[in-house]
């Protein structure tokens, strides 16, 4: 039962004809796990605990910094270095000291998943790559969890509602029936090469927690069985069906994501295929014969570049008569790690004299040249 | 004519155009005009085989072609094709 100050607070709820006491009830008895605590857990972990939804888990292993701030609205300049996880709760706690948070500082993988969805109700994915996004389909589908999904990029935004069970017990479409292979590593920038509107995650995320709210208490139809498309650059929306393919193979137990997605398994560094920025500095300083390429997007290569020539991660493989065989190739990117995938990509395209430049142009602005913007 | 929405993702292959009118009368000859118009489109529809790429989502109207008759499907001459790409974004 509620108390008096809960009854208070969740009035403009419970004098809804349609929610009542009974949908506040629902939400107080609910257990939501946020996958991700950034641009869409954000909004998300607002209004799931301002609505009052009684178990609210946050997974997120990563640290608050500087550039989150312009889109991550539940983080303050003084969290800047703190645990994600830590300081969304302690934020949603102040908002509402009537509800649970539990904090998983951890990265939601294929060893934990299962362990950490069972306790829940239903899982919102707010994460920010597609192996986890897929990870989280499955673990999902085999613990008969709705998963409730948003994606944004740039200034396009996504929500749907998977694995919902019909009261016939049917089953609504999954991720895989939407997209059932990822794209190749790098075709698709991610929001730290490609960018993102601040505001687009705020308002996709809002739309996720309704369909959550709506999930759980079970007004209004829930966004079952289609996925709403947003374009924040045109204001037009859109709502397609989505094609359940009754042919995909059952999903029946949890995989390695990253191979999955075509991403190298990285191995602990290999010196042998890496170079300081201090070598190649001294390397340039030599006028030693090589070629810099840089695998970041036009954008960012506007912003800084050390005179690299571009070929962003995702043409690379289309644009290997670029790549000159002669001479040895040195990658760089903004912090090493997008270099290293290109190192790899190109390896298994049979290329060699390939060598990752540590730490990229950050660790470039950093040791060499502090004049560098770092962005 | 048909119209077929550029999602942004892609827009940048397509002198940043939002939108491509064309008179084909089936969903793989309208999206071949497209790749036509705009060469560097191509790579991010199709695969090596010439096929669409598996997390590119193709609509006619709201249906989505695999449930109608995928790259086969006709067009009335007054459909709009929504291209919707895999996104995966959110907490960077």
């Amino acid at each position: 039962m509620f108390s008096k100050e809960e009854l208070a607070r969740y009035n403009r709820h419970i004098i809804i004809p349609e929610f009542g006491i009974q949908g506040q009830q629902k939400l107080k008895q609910a257990k939501v796990l946020v996958v991700g605590s950034g641009g869409l857990g954000s909004p998300l972990l607002l209004y799931l605990a301002a609505a009052g939804v009684g178990t609210i888990g946050i997974v997120d292993f990563d640290i608050v910094d500087d550039s989150n701030l312009q889109r991550q609205v539940l983080f303050t300049q003084s969290d800047i270095g703190k645990s994600k996880a830590e300081a969304a709760r302690q934020r949603v706690l102040d908002l509402n000291p009537h509800i649970n948070v539990v904090v998983y500082k951890e990265p939601f993988t294929s060893s934990n998943a299962l362990n950490i969805l069972q306790e829940y109700d239903i899982v919102a994915d707010g994460t920010d790559n597609f192996p986890t996004r897929y990870l989280v389909n499955d673990a999902a589908v085999i613990l008969g969890k709705v998963n409730v999904y948003a994606s944004i990029f740039r200034f396009d935004g996504q929500v749907s509602v998977f694995n919902y069970k019909y009261e016939d017990g049917s089953l609504g479409p999954n991720y895989r029936d939407l997209y059932p292979t990822p794209p190749p590593p790098g075709l698709v920038p991610s929001c730290a090469e490609g960018g993102v509107l601040g505001v687009l995650p705020g308002i996709v995320g809002a739309l996720q927690a309704n369909e959550v709210i709506k999930v759980i208490t079970g007004i209004g139809e829930p966004l079952v069985g289609r996925i709403h498309h947003f374009d924040a650059l045109n204001f037009e929306s859109k709502t397609f069906k989505i094609f359940k393919d009754e042919q995909a193979p059952a999903i029946k137990e949890l995989i390695d994501y990253q191979q999955f997605c075509g991403m190298p398994a990285h191995e602990p560094s290999n010196a042998d295929n890496e170079i300081t920025v201090g070598q190649l500095k001294a390397k340039m300083d030599a006028g030693e014969d090589f070629q810099l390429i840089d695998v970041r997007e036009e954008h960012e290569y506007e912003i800084v570049n050390i005179g690299g020539e571009l070929i962003p991660l995702g043409q690379l493989l289309y644009e290997t008569e670029s790549i000159q065989t002669d001479k040895p190739k040195y990658i760089i990117c903004k912090t090493g790690d997008r270099s290293r995938d290109a190192v790899e990509l190109l390896e298994a395209e049979g290329f060699d004299q390939l060598y990752n430049v540590k730490g990229g142009i950050f660790a470039y602005a950093d040791e060499i040249d502090a004049q560098l913007t770092k962005y | 004519m048909n119209k077929i929405i550029i999602p942004t993702p892609l827009r940048k292959f397509t002198n940043n155009e939002s939108s491509y009118f064309t008179s084909q009368d089936r969903v793989d000859l309208a999206i071949e005009d497209l790749a036509k118009a705009f060469p560097d489109i191509r790579v991010h529809l199709f695969d090596e085989t010439e096929q669409f790429r598996s997390f590119i989502n193709i609509f006619v109207g709201q249906e989505d072609i695999r449930g109608l008759q995928k790259g086969q499907t006709p067009l009335s001459g007054s459909e709009t094709i929504s291209i919707i790409p895999a996104i995966a974004g959110g907490i960077l």
